[in-house]
């Protein structure tokens, strides 16, 4: 795939018109985490775009092979530091397969419930940035609202808002509140809906961004496929495909959900299945807390985990798509190598490919529905 | 000219002076409120009484920035740019009334004379663009040129409605036709057509290309800094005050509000009125794109003026009184 790859300074080739290539990032007003693209123009024509990474790149692959399992969970709030459940999920999943440590059954509810949160809260912060990209300032601000009241949650319940650090092996930290539980309940079933409601009325119903989104950047399902994208950006291609259906985990085979797919394959298509999914969420997390049993929270396990040694792969379905961790243990107390699959590597990786062709004016239109998190891709 | 006739000139020369750095203030801070709220939020509170000591703030500071001029700019064209900007829409200023024949020079063919200062700004900017010596600013003066001149013509078939129906260009003449029926209710598709191309012509959102602060880091200003990029933002307000006067004058009756006395009060008022508007667009709508909004320039504000100038014709020849 790396021949069809666009190279700067190829496509101007014809003709005495010069092309420019425009540096945009690591600094610059819309550029999501530092990320350094490199544009090739032809007036305002995007001809070739290349992402530079590596500007965050703090090496926590290896800082896990430095500390012991318990450690290591706090790492995993650092890599998409905005779906931060989700990491830490992926995580002890693996150790509990290495390790066969059975899971307390609320905790898996619990699990559950926060890692669609959290996608809730993500999807929240895409939805205020990608109206910011197309020039809207208001999404910015309104998004906060709802963004705010779930972190409230996050800290009542786990102690911290960005960085929670909330899972165990074998369960969570602690219990959460019972009344917190059914005050989030009562919010998600009312108010929530009403934010989406409102945000639909500014944004998705708006002719100037329907216009635009509408037809931009097309992508088929093959394309994605061979590109590796996943999650949201594969679904709205109409590819039916969502781990949490797939390949169970969690308590997803007991609620009652439908997987978001969109058959258009544009930009307007990754908004919707975006837009879909916060609602689906909420339901979910709503099933859960109704569903959640009684128990305990943890399973009792030894202060220092020792799992055989072997090697094991997991995959869960994060925010941005296909979160995966292959973890190598040597029966040590400390990981032997772990190595993160990134779904928001993947999904860049298609950028150069949608670009070409579109207005410097859609470029951020684009790269908005790409949903990428620097932190996660440069680790 | 006679020392008396020089005098008033000059005390309306310094009189107009202080309009434009009023308005400046207070809109630097009103918008900021409005837009404040708009967003859930309260805007500036601790500079003053709910921030209203912010624009000064501003200010100081912008005199307090250094002034860079960037190794690879053109210094004369870099320095000329924001007058040439400034200049054109402060002469625009002298030309607007607040009643009838109360301006500083209230000429036969004030409208023109209006768009055609009007017509300099692309220039400014362009320069401003050009000679910033930066990518950013250079597609975004090249985005303010195409947008500028693709505006004024269906602005200039808009306005012509108008000027056809009072038979005359002087804007008194213009509003005092207007002391019941406004021109915006008479003629409804030339009044937003006109407000539509004000928009890009203030460039204003949906129309903010040029500054598209998302796509273009600051637009054709990037370079600027300290009190050259102070002009560039007096630029914005002149341009949306002269802008929205024009609005007043042309299509919301000036200084009329039947059944109340005519008064300069109501032009402030509804100068303001509109201004308010532009900055709720601003607080609801994304950007429009280049080619679309090109396109709706050639394709749909052009034919829908000629049109209405066309039904202006007829019914003014029909019904003389219209």
């Amino acid at each position: 795939m790396i021949g069809d790859y666009p190279r700067l300074g190829q496509a101007s080739a014809d003709g005495a018109t010069k092309s420019i290539v425009l540096n945009m990032g690591p600094q610059h007003p819309s550029m999501h985490g530092v990320l350094h693209l490199m544009v090739e123009l032809s007036g305002e024509t995007v001809l070739a775009c290349r992402p530079v990474i590596g500007y965050l790149h703090r090496g926590i692959e290896k800082l896990f092979e430095n500390r012991t399992y318990n450690q290591c969970i706090v790492l995993c709030d650092r890599l998409d530091y905005i779906s931060q459940y989700s990491n830490e999920w992926a995580f002890c999943r693996a150790v509990e397969k290495l390790a066969d440590i059975e899971v307390a059954k609320r905790a898996e509810w619990l699990r559950t419930m926060y890692a669609e949160l959290v996608r809730i809260t993500s999807h929240l912060l895409w939805w205020s940035s990608v109206g910011l990209d197309m020039g809207a300032w208001t999404p910015l601000i309104y998004a906060m609202v709802p963004r705010e009241h779930l972190f409230d949650f996050y800290e009542a319940t786990t102690g911290s808002r960005l960085m929670p650090n909330y899972l165990r092996f074998g369960g969570v930290k602690e219990d959460v509140d019972p009344a917190a539980l059914e005050e989030l309940h009562d919010w998600l079933g009312t108010e929530f809906f009403a934010h989406l409601d409102e945000f639909d009325g500014l944004l998705s119903g708006n002719e100037i961004f329907l216009s635009r989104q509408r037809g931009l950047a097309h992508m088929t399902t093959d394309q994605a496929v061979a590109w590796g994208v996943t999650g949201p950006m594969l679904r709205a291609t109409g590819c039916d495909r969502d781990l949490r259906k797939d390949t169970p985990y969690g308590v997803y085979d007991r609620l009652e959900w439908q997987t978001m797919t969109d058959a258009r394959g544009d930009a307007l298509a990754r908004y919707t299945v975006r837009m879909r999914e916060m609602r689906e969420s909420a339901n979910m997390a709503m099933q859960c807390i109704e569903r959640m049993p009684a128990g305990e929270v943890r399973t009792r396990l030894p202060k220092v985990l020792r799992p055989p040694a072997g090697e094991v792969y997991v995959r869960t379905e994060s925010t941005r798509g296909e979160l995966g961790i292959y973890l190598v243990s040597d029966g040590s107390v400390k990981p032997y190598r772990l190595r993160v699959h990134s779904p928001a590597f993947m999904n860049i990786s298609s950028l150069p490919r949608l670009v070409p062709g579109a207005h410097i004016n859609d470029f951020f239109a684009i790269f908005g529905g790409v949903d990428n998190v620097m932190a996660e891709i440069d680790r | 000219m006679s020392g008396h006739q020089f005098l008033v000139a000059l005390v309306w020369v310094l009189a107009l002076l202080v309009v434009m750095a009023l308005n400046i203030i207070f809109m630097d801070w009103y918008e900021r409120k409005l837009i404040g709220h708009i967003h859930l939020r309260p805007g500036p509170m601790h500079t003053g009484w709910h921030g209203l000591l912010q624009p000064f703030a501003d200010m100081l500071k912008m005199l307090g920035k250094e002034d860079i001029v960037p190794t690879g700019a053109d210094k004369l064209f870099f320095w000329i740019g924001p007058m040439v900007v400034v200049v054109p829409l402060f002469l625009a200023l002298t030309v607007l009334p607040v009643a009838p024949g109360a301006a500083l020079a209230d000429i036969n063919h004030g409208l023109f004379f209006v768009f055609a200062m009007q017509t300099i700004v692309p220039f400014g900017i362009t320069l401003i663009g050009w000679a910033g010596h930066n990518k950013w600013s250079l597609v975004g003066s090249l985005r303010a040129a195409a947008q500028l001149i693709t505006y004024e013509i269906p602005m200039l078939i808009a306005a012509l409605g108008v000027v056809m129906l009072a038979g005359s260009t002087r804007l008194t003449d213009i509003v005092q036709h207007q002391t019941v029926w406004w021109y915006a209710l008479k003629l409804p598709i030339g009044f937003a057509i006109f407000f539509v191309t004000g928009l890009a012509e203030m460039n204003r959102t949906p129309f903010d290309l040029p500054e598209a602060e998302s796509e273009l880091v600051a637009g054709y200003h990037t370079e600027y800094s300290g009190m050259k990029f102070g002009f560039a933002m007096m630029s914005e307000y002149n341009s949306m005050l002269v802008g929205s006067w024009l609005l007043v004058l042309l299509f919301l009756g000036g200084w009329n509000l039947w059944p109340l006395p005519p008064s300069p009060l109501w032009v402030v008022l509804k100068v303001y009125l509109v201004q308010s508007f532009i900055v709720w667009i601003r607080g609801t709508y994304p950007r429009m794109r280049l080619d679309d909004m090109m396109e709706m320039s050639w394709k749909y504000l052009i034919p829908a003026g000629l049109a209405n100038l066309l039904l202006v014709g007829v019914l003014g020849t029909v019904f003389p009184k219209f």
